[in-house]
């Protein structure tokens, strides 16, 4: 069996009036990724702060290394647990190697951790230097150093692309396939869609302070039954006197929306074709499955 | 203990670095040179002042002083950070509130003892040196160990409203209206009370009513021990009570433990 490092069991969180979370399930094995997608107001930071042990839920179960994270038999166990909340603003008088020689210290480790983990994130240079100087590429670089102090088992990155270049932006995913491999769970909130898909095991949406669906891409892609997007080239109109394809050619996207079930049989039609240079099989992107789910609670509120 | 440490160093080298420590220092060094050496220029003089009036003067000044220091190098401790998303991050490190509120006491605390202890040790050591070292080291010690108390309690205080309130403006404005009330306005109506009811307050009643100001609990520590003339008012009233110079000292400790108690609740039952 998995070893499991966070279990969600019908947590919910009340503000007052304000149900910001409300019955979440969710069970996270050592070495997963899972991506936490939602608008703003969805409740993901108040689930993080939940994990984190920073609130108490309201009813149910929050359990972090098999501990409740807000009681105090769970507190050394922060050691193992990095976290990056979106939009810090680190202490702008100070450098960008003390702050990270403040955290890292807090964590138990000295200066030369942070001066490893500043040149992993690419900020020798700029080490010296105070943070209110800094680009916010290089904040949220730093963020990012922050939280990866200690080598985590468990971490949790709230929007953590957002202000970095592409090429950081690669580096960044590098680093969390590399700490997945090493055994850590990580939780990613983001609102920004591609190109997290690759990097996660598994997806939850979340509107309202409701879970939406959770799974991997392909059981969420069955379960909201979206199609799959098939482009082929170089036949010329072809296509449209195939009438068994033509049924599923959609004039918008400029490629055959094909269900999921028929993909294989409609691919072995196209191969057939003599002219045919090149076949894109895209199956329906998390975007794609992100509004889905959404319309759907739409759909639902409005049917009541 | 190192969680509390890691934190008092760093908020003693921010205290450093933001120049609170050189600005705080040198004030209190040009007002106690100052007074010791110009204080005698009201009556028609300029010379070294006595060191009763010398310390009179300072008390004097320093009640009105330390405190809004203290409130000023304090007041956006908690809700600064909190504003910077650097307070929640730092409550997901293995560090529980009560050592994070205690770290940074330890650190500006001590911004606010050295620059005290620094600032009016300069005048006691010229005075020391033209008047002997032995008349006035016990009463400067006294005098320096009264404002550090004093600095220390009001730090404690603007802690409290640092995590009171949710904006750095309005921590700022709950301060100052803080110190004009312990500063000024407790005071005046304590002497409204005095005229006003004749002897209905006695003497104990009087002291006892003070006791509930930090502010005027060193104003009687650095009082008692001087020439009735160098002192009046509701001051000298309350001087002639039963309350020893020990007892006053461990009041003013009971107030930089206290609110600094009361912080620590308000910091452990806040939501975040």
């Amino acid at each position: 069996m998995d070893n499991i490092i966070v279990e969600l069991t019908g947590a919910s969180k009340t503000y007052r009036q304000l149900d910001a979370l409300k019955q979440i399930d969710l069970s996270l094995p050592e070495g997963q990724v899972l991506g936490l997608f939602g608008h703003n107001g969805a409740g993901k930071t108040t689930m993080m702060k939940l994990i984190l042990g920073v609130i108490s839920p309201s009813a149910g179960k929050v359990s972090v290394f098999g501990k409740s994270p807000d009681s105090k038999e769970a507190w050394h166990l922060r050691e193992k647990v990095g976290y990056l909340p979106e939009n810090v603003s680190f202490y702008e008088h100070l450098t960008g190697l003390e702050v990270l020689t403040y955290f890292a210290r807090l964590k138990g480790y000295n200066k030369k951790a942070a001066l490893a983990l500043l040149e992993q994130v690419g900020l020798t240079h700029a080490m010296k230097r105070q943070v209110k100087t800094y680009s916010k590429g290089m904040r949220q670089r730093l963020g990012l150093a922050q939280a990866f102090l200690g080598e985590p088992k468990l971490l949790l990155l709230d929007e953590p692309t957002v202000g970095l270049d592409p090429i950081a932006t690669k580096e960044f995913y590098q680093t969390v396939d590399q700490l997945k491999t090493q055994g850590a769970s990580i939780i990613l909130c983001s609102h920004v869609l591609p190109g997290v898909e690759q990097h996660i095991d598994r997806a939850m949406i979340m509107s309202g302070g409701q879970q939406l669906a959770i799974g991997t891409l392909s059981e969420l892609r069955q379960q909201a039954a979206l199609k799959v997007s098939i482009k082929p080239t170089g036949l010329n109109g072809s296509l449209l006197q195939d009438t068994q394809l033509a049924q599923y050619w959609c004039a918008d996207s400029d490629a055959l929306l094909v269900p999921e079930d028929n993909k294989v049989e409609v691919l072995r039609q196209l191969l057939a074709y003599e002219h045919v240079n090149d076949v894109a099989v895209s199956p329906a992107s998390l975007n794609q499955l992100y509004q889905f789910y959404l319309d759907q609670k739409v759909a639902v509120k409005e049917a009541n | 203990m190192k969680q509390i440490l890691t934190v008092a160093n760093k908020e003693f080298h921010d205290g450093l670095r933001n120049r609170w420590f050189i600005s705080i220092t040198l004030i209190f060094a040009i007002l106690s040179l100052g007074l010791a050496y110009y204080g005698t220029a009201v009556s028609g003089s300029v010379g070294v002042a006595s060191l009763s009036s010398t310390i009179a003067s300072l008390a004097s000044l320093a009640v009105f002083l330390i405190p809004l220091i203290a409130l000023l190098v304090s007041y956006d401790s908690f809700v600064g950070e909190q504003e910077s998303g650097t307070l929640l991050l730092l409550l997901t490190y293995p560090i529980s509130k009560t050592q994070l509120l205690l770290g940074k006491f330890v650190g500006q605390g001590s911004i606010i003892a050295l620059a005290t202890l620094l600032g009016f040790g300069a005048s006691a050591g010229m005075l020391g040196y033209q008047q002997g070292y032995a008349n006035v080291l016990p009463a400067f010690s006294l005098f320096i160990g009264s404002a550090i108390l004093l600095g220390l309690s009001f730090t404690a205080i603007a802690y409290s409203i640092s995590l009171l309130v949710s904006e750095k403006s309005k921590a700022a404005g709950l301060a100052l209206i803080l110190w004009f009330l312990f500063a000024l306005v407790f005071d005046l109506a304590l002497l409204a009370v005095l005229v006003s009811t004749e002897d209905v307050v006695s003497q104990s009643g009087l002291t006892q009513l003070m006791m509930l100001n930090p502010a005027d609990i060193f104003r009687l520590v650095n009082f008692a021990g001087l020439e009735s003339a160098d002192v009046n008012g509701a001051l000298a009233v309350a001087i002639n009570s039963s309350i020893s110079q020990g007892q006053l000292f461990a009041l003013l400790g009971a107030w930089v433990i206290g609110p600094l108690l009361i912080a620590i609740f308000i910091f452990r039952t806040r939501k975040l």
